[in-house]
């Protein structure tokens, strides 16, 4: 191979979701020269797909406040998120929403001018009370305004986007500092190195590690994967969220945002069943509670259509004006993908793998960080993650509807913020790279061109998905928890193998397609070695020999190493910033 | 299962010396609703084949293509509504990277051309700007577009002048910044488009509204950006 060209930024962004738009901003206004990389133009990032609202307790509607908001998360986290994080997150969530509709972003209004906003699961007032008007939306597109406000904001402060490049591998120095990504330019096959002072890792979720996934194509965990070689921990890897409503058979999205509206769930018998699983909260309960309620639902019979596999969300008792102006984009994709009109008629809808909890450990800036001698704070230098790829960890074993559109601002815009006052404090100059900070990147390409008589990337990935799907789901059973652990290392034995017929420097796909199964696989074997070793249930993690939570046991982070699929775990920050901590106790909506 | 003809445009510069018309058949599943899903099984058998797309449920703009001769997203495309065999193109106008993969720089080089963002010079409040929702009802039709050129690329007057002619695409999103209350370079936005082919190349034939995958009207748009200008002469 040629000599490698290094391209040297002062930062660089991979992934140009709301994660890695937003710190974008925060560096390019600094005046840093920094570059954002990502698979896709930034507005087809699936920061885009979101569609129910951002939190914040703007009190628009009616009284709120930040300490509600925090109590609602660390509840919904089921007190494993780090209430440090919590905290901090709550607290910014007004400012960073007023700041996106500074730029532009198009909130729908309240009759007085201000942005309007809905209720959402498990956000109440007054510690858990009754539920709160907290989602700022526009209509039911409140991630695709977001994405293009951000976009929008980008392209006025000219940041430099290298779009179509896929990032391949992270440079690490020996002493552990991060120098930076390989990737490659998807239109000319060219292989570059991109050095900086500062590395920020935005690239999303892994939602298709499973079978039946809200997410889009482009969710391949390549942050995760690559963190993950480079000998990065990660970070509480089996919780997983399961959204309640994904179009049945489509697993397109259908929000939260419609039950927020008034939308009401039903069984087969017609049966509004939250009311027995969530008295109060009923409808707006969590998500982990109303997935595995409707789960039970289908499990024990009452599921709807021949197959008894799904249930009705039911909008039909709604004024049809509230439809068209506040949920017209789920309007479409019901007829669109669902084949009914929910003016009409009841939308079929199933539990669906939506969002990844854990993800790379990072501290509240932003930073990444390590447990080294003890410590479980140690931050690697030059190394920083955001957005769902990260954890802060804000939503532990469970998120909140909106809480991820909050995270991305927040933690985009802090760890902007620590990557300016970290390369401030740098010497000018770059480090100079080792001979071997190519061969990883330059190994899996050349194996990949190489490969004869190997895996279909295809069936292998299809394989994957199966056994996550079948193995690591709504409900977990231990069996197949372990099954499922050799299961996924079959599979990973075939990753190591994939070959591709497609040998062309332009735009191949295919490839490209392979190099993402190389991250999913990661994150797969991090979900499911991580699932079956925690004994208990907490949020989404719900398992059937241990059906309850376990705070003398497992009130703990994992961390997984790639390496020998090693477990560690580390304590939770029950400690907030400023105020008490938020004392445990038995979580019912 | 049912066997579904296809016609596809193909050309690989690494290896093809000019492109050609493909026919291949694809099984169909009965889970099988739009045409994306089986593109992308058309893509297990054939990994050569190369399109771009994302979310698979039309907001990502991605998957857009010329099918059976009109601009569309294949992931909202209904099988059961295309004619066979289904003639599957690049957007048109653009130059091809690679099959149904098109160079869209001019595209978004129009788009950029707008200042596709809010101006406002003032020193921001302490919290929202106000919009009553009224004013806010402006941006509806507008602010919702993704991106995918279907419009841009359906439009001969962008064909012929994808350098000068903004385009429909870049022309909504103009109008929405000049529709929105919190917006202050309304008179910068129209002396940018003050053109004889920046704006003046729309001649109202309407194909950008045909071909809108989200429903949009960007004549409607032009429209009003022409009746601002006319309005500020007199």
């Amino acid at each position: 191979m040629n000599q490698i060209t290094i391209r040297k930024f002062d930062a660089i962004i991979v992934g140009a979701g709301g994660a890695g738009l937003r710190a974008a901003i925060q560096l390019s206004e600094s005046g840093l020269k920094t570059a954002v990389i990502s698979k896709v133009f930034p507005t087809r990032s699936h920061t885009v797909a979101a569609q129910g609202g951002v939190a914040a307790s703007l009190g628009n509607s009616e009284e709120d406040s930040w300490q509600w908001h925090m109590y609602d998360t660390v509840k919904g986290s089921d007190w494993l998120g780090d209430q440090d994080a919590i905290e901090f997150m709550c607290r910014k969530a007004n400012e960073v929403v007023v700041e996106l509709e500074h730029y532009g972003m198009p909130f729908d209004r309240l009759d007085n001018g201000k942005i309007y906003q809905r209720p959402f699961g498990g956000h109440m007032s007054n510690f858990g009370e009754k539920p709160v008007r907290r989602a700022c939306a526009a209509a039911d597109r409140t991630g695709h305004a977001m994405l293009h406000a951000m976009y929008q904001r980008n392209v006025k402060a000219n940041t430099q986007f290298f779009v179509e490049w896929m990032a391949l591998d992270m440079i690490r120095a020996a002493d552990g500092q991060v120098l930076g990504v390989t990737a490659m330019e998807m239109e000319t096959g060219e292989v570059v190195m991109f050095q900086a002072k500062a590395t920020l890792f935005a690239t999303g979720g892994a939602g298709r590690i499973y079978y039946s996934s809200t997410n889009a194509f482009i969710n391949t965990g390549d942050g995760l994967g690559m963190a993950a070689r480079a000998g990065i921990p990660l970070e509480d890897m089996e919780f997983w969220q399961f959204h309640p409503t994904g179009v049945a058979g489509a697993g397109v999205l259908i929000t939260e945002g419609v039950r927020g509206e008034g939308g009401i769930l039903r069984n087969s018998t017609g049966e509004r069943f939250m009311e027995r699983y969530a008295p109060n909260a009923k409808d707006l309960a969590s998500r982990d509670v109303v997935s595995r309620a409707m789960a039970t639902e289908i499990k024990e019979g009452r599921g709807c259509g021949p197959n008894k596999d799904y249930l009705l969300l039911d909008l039909t008792h709604l004024d049809p004006k509230t439809i068209m102006q506040r949920l017209p984009g789920i309007r479409d994709i019901s007829i669109q993908f669902a084949g009914s009109d929910p003016i009409k008629e009841p939308i079929p809808v199933v539990p669906t793998a939506h969002y990844m909890m854990g993800g790379i450990p990072t501290n509240y800036h932003g930073q990444v960080v390590v447990s080294q001698d003890g410590r479980h704070d140690v931050v690697v230098p030059g190394f920083y993650a955001a957005g769902e790829c990260a954890c802060a960890s804000v939503h532990g074993a469970n998120r909140l509807g909106t809480n991820s559109l909050l995270d991305l601002l927040v933690f985009g815009k802090s760890a902007g913020e620590a990557m300016v006052l970290d390369i401030k404090a740098m010497p000018a100059a770059h480090r100079e790279l080792a001979q071997d900070a190519f061969d990883q990147t330059r190994a899996r390409l050349a194996r990949l061109e190489s490969q004869k008589n190997g895996a279909n990337v295809h069936e292998t990935g299809l394989a994957m998905r199966r056994v996550m799907q079948d193995h690591c789901g709504v409900f977990r059973f231990p069996d197949m928890l372990s099954q499922g652990v050799a299961k996924i290392l079959e599979v990973e034995a075939q990753v190591r193998i994939t070959e591709v017929k497609d040998k062309s420097q332009v735009f191949n796909t295919a490839r490209l397609e392979a190099l993402e199964l190389d991250n999913l696989i990661e994150v797969a074997k991090a979900t499911m070695v991580s699932a079956e070793a925690r004994r208990e249930s907490r949020g989404a993690q719900a398992r059937e020999d241990y059906p309850g939570r376990d705070d003398v046991n497992w009130l703990k982070h994992t961390l997984w190493h790639r390496e020998g699929s090693r477990l560690e775990y580390k304590p939770v920050q029950m400690k907030p910033l400023s105020v008490d901590s938020i004392e445990l106790k038995t979580r019912v909506y | 299962m049912a066997t579904l003809q296809f016609k596809i445009y193909r050309y690989d510069p690494d290896k093809d010396e000019k492109p050609y018309m493909e026919e291949v058949t694809v099984e169909r599943d009965e889970t099988d609703r739009k045409l994306l899903d089986v593109l992308v099984k058309l893509k297990y058998k054939d990994d050569t084949i190369a399109f771009r797309r994302s979310c698979r449920e039309g907001v990502c703009g991605s998957d857009a293509m010329n099918i059976n001769g009109k601009n569309g997203l294949a992931c909202l495309a209904d099988i059961d509504d295309l004619k066979q065999p289904i003639v599957l193109r690049p957007l048109p106008g653009l130059p091809v990277i690679r099959d149904l993969i098109v160079d869209m720089t001019q595209f978004f080089k129009q788009y950029h051309s707008i200042k596709p963002y809010l101006i406002n010079n003032d020193h921001p409040p302490e919290r929202e700007r106000l919009q009553s929702p009224e004013d806010r009802e402006e941006l509806n039709g507008l602010y919702e577009c993704i991106l995918c050129a279907c419009c841009s690329t359906t439009c001969p007057s962008f064909w012929w002048n994808p350098d000068k002619f903004v385009g429909p695409a870049g022309l909504l999103a103009a109008y929405r910044f000049i529709a929105d209350t919190r917006d202050e370079a309304t008179n910068e936005r129209l002396d940018n488009l003050d053109d004889p082919y920046r704006l003046f190349r729309c001649h109202t034939i309407m194909s950008c509204v045909d071909a809108c995958p989200k429903g949009l009207n960007p004549t409607k748009a032009i429209g009003k950006i022409k009746d601002l200008m006319v309005r500020r002469l007199i």
